[in-house]
């Protein structure tokens, strides 16, 4: 048989059918956008969460004091004074899983130029900061591992220092400022950061050596916290594992004795923050899924409800020659043709109401190529076998039976 | 001596109906001549419609031979019979069974696209050509929902004899129509029958016997009658003392 004759008796059959046509197509049209935009806007809440974790830093590993006792009396975490300078080399040394670290040390107090003041917390760390946080010195220069090694008083501010004590726009680079009493020379100034997911202010710092804020500002020996970054997200679990085994070889940790630090990656709070928008994603594929489910049953039932409504057209092309075959075959184009056609539609109305969504609205939004693909693929599937199941019934059907049927 | 176009001889056909058997045709033998009008007659439950299905290829006998233009069709295949169906017979059904919203000159195509053997030009000229027989030269782009009963109709049998068939096959093709209506229908018939046409006219009403050439009547799946009409009334004078549809 022509096969050219049969998509023509087709297409004509579709052309004259536009509206039955387009309800079908609606159907699967309105399946496929939808689940496109819910998953839009799940994937998109769940990266924006990501990227604000990200943007604190790659890849960060925290280290910090833990909790401990002395003579039965449990001490809080902030006050034990675990954490050393040694601790500190030997994972720069040993570790192999981090291309960065930081000794950490904060002072949180008054700093003052000329009439201004303003609370702002001291970071005492190493060059390596910079790139664990993902900061940037935008004028000026980062302090040297000379200024670590003689405690210089030298410091890089956050853009808000600058707006708050700088207040007639004068250069900062060079000015002395004072933090609680010890003057510190300016060198650099970060680029601005703005807030963070938790609406903490990212430019409202200062950063010195780690040294000088031992020294000279906390009179202390021991380390706060240490900082470092994995190489790569996948290598953070391991270097954790190492990092504690060398701390506890370095505390003379026995092995019941539990860990008298904390070591936390940066996932494990990334997955804390994103728990509630993972489950607004699963609300939203939950949603997804059922308009995905409706649109099938509208697709099956229009599809079924068509082919019968059509029986006695059946009959009659049968009774003018037509064999079951190409009868089978034709509605196998209709539904081939209305389905992709729908499937297409729907793909770019779904694209659209999220870009609808992402612009009008401003959600974030993101559309995911397995999202697509995904919807595409079921309501095309479904429309082509809803097509094709009673079209099969319907090639068998005795011409007879078929043109007489009411 | 003219072409034998329908020979059957002793034609049965039984249907299961649960656990007992209904005799729709119990033995019927007869043989139809290139250019005769027949017409079957029988009420309704003679078999003249198990007949007509056996006789236009849908349906085949339990017993009994049937040979449509030489061709023995009892041990057919379904796609072999559906082949036979769209080169040698014309259907012309009381509902007119045209496609529905699709325009005269598709529906007279229809046939032709099942027919692999027919480049579209001929087609296109062929369903033209039936069309201008039928008289609806003008109509030929209209939908079937725009035109009357008598229109449709003369589509669908412009449709019939588009694929030049050996057989037309009518099955109550005025039932639906009214009186006036259903001697234009019957004048076309007659003029189909004089351009040579052989015609098989299924119909319960006695009044059609008087057009045709010959008269089968059935009765509980024999034939009580089998004559030739030698002085056919023609269709086309009657219409003329009928009143206009306008009056």
């Amino acid at each position: 048989m022509n096969y050219g004759n049969l998509i023509r008796i087709a297409l004509r059959a579709l052309n004259n059918n536009k509206f039955r046509g387009f309800l079908t197509m609606l159907g699967i049209i309105i399946g496929v956008a939808s689940v496109i935009a819910m998953l839009a806007i799940g994937q998109g809440s769940k990266r924006s969460i990501r990227e604000q974790i990200s943007e604190m830093g790659s890849n960060m590993i925290m280290i910090h004091p833990g909790q401990g006792r002395f003579g039965g009396v449990r001490q809080s975490a902030a006050d034990m004074e675990t954490l050393k300078i040694r601790d500190y080399e030997s994972i720069r040394r040993e570790v192999r899983l981090i291309d960065n670290c930081s000794p950490s040390v904060n002072a949180s107090g008054q700093v003052i130029y000329g009439a201004n003041n303003s609370p702002t917390t001291m970071y005492g760390i190493n060059r390596d900061y910079l790139d664990i946080r993902k900061l940037v010195v935008e004028k000026g220069e980062m302090f040297t591992d000379h200024d670590i090694a003689t405690s210089a008083k030298v410091c890089v501010v956050g853009t808000t220092i600058v707006k708050e004590l700088f207040t007639n726009g004068e250069d900062p680079l060079g000015k002395t400022i004072r933090f609680d009493k010890t003057p510190f020379r300016i060198i650099g100034v970060l680029e601005s950061k703005g807030y963070n997911s938790m609406g903490q202010d990212q430019d409202d710092l200062i950063l010195a050596p780690y040294t000088t804020v031992q020294k000279r500002i906390l009179a202390i020996t021991h380390l706060q916290g240490i900082y470092a970054s994995a190489v790569t997200e996948e290598a953070s679990e391991p270097a954790i594992e190492e990092i504690s085994a060398i701390l506890r070889q370095n505390h003379n940790l026995a092995a019941d004795e539990e860990d008298d630090f904390n070591v936390r990656s940066q996932e494990e709070l990334s997955s804390m923050l994103s728990s509630t928008t993972e489950l607004m994603t699963v609300l939203l594929a939950c949603i997804a899924g059922i308009s995905l489910l409706v649109g099938g049953i509208g697709i099956m039932n229009i599809m079924y409800v068509s082919v019968t409504e059509r029986t006695r057209e059946i009959g009659l092309r049968m009774s003018i020659g037509a064999k079951g075959r190409h009868i089978l075959f034709q509605f196998l184009i209709e539904a081939v043709i209305i389905s992709v056609t729908g499937g297409i539609i729907g793909v770019l109305l779904g694209i659209g109401a999220s870009m609808v969504i992402k612009y009008g609205i401003g959600w974030p939004v993101y559309i995911q190529l397995y999202s697509v693909v995904l919807s595409f693929l079921v309501c095309t599937i479904t429309g082509i076998f809803f097509g094709w199941y009673p079209a099969q019934k319907a090639s068998n059907l005795n011409p007879i039976d078929a043109i007489r049927y009411e | 001596m003219s072409n034998t176009i329908i020979k059957i001889v002793n034609l049965k056909r039984d249907f299961k109906v649960g656990s007992e058997t209904v005799h729709a045709l119990r033995g019927i033998t007869f043989s139809i001549e290139e250019g005769e009008f027949v017409t079957i007659m029988g009420t309704s439950g003679s078999g003249k419609s198990t007949l007509l299905n056996i006789l236009g290829c849908l349906d085949t006998p339990t017993s009994g031979d049937y040979f449509l233009d030489g061709i023995s069709v009892r041990e057919m295949g379904k796609n072999d019979r559906a082949t036979l169906r769209n080169r040698k017979i014309g259907f012309v059904f009381q509902s007119y069974n045209l496609l529905p919203k699709t325009t005269a000159l598709e529906n007279v195509e229809l046939p032709l696209l099942y027919n692999p053997s027919v480049s579209s030009r001929e087609r296109r000229e062929k369903a033209i050509r039936a069309l201008e027989e039928v008289g609806l030269h003008d109509r030929i782009n209209h939908r079937s929902n725009q035109m009357s009963g008598g229109q449709q109709q003369r589509v669908a049998i412009a449709r019939a004899i588009v694929n030049d068939p050996v057989i037309l096959l009518a099955d109550e093709a005025t039932g639906n129509l009214d009186t006036r209506t259903s001697f234009e229908i019957l004048t076309l018939f007659q003029r189909l029958h004089d351009e040579g046409r052989t015609i098989i006219f299924v119909t319960h009403n006695p009044e059609i016997a008087q057009f045709s050439s010959r008269n089968i009547v059935l009765r509980d799946g024999h034939i009580t009658e089998d004559k030739t009409n030698s002085s056919v009334a023609s269709a086309k004078e009657v219409l003329a003392t009928l009143p206009k549809e306008n009056e």
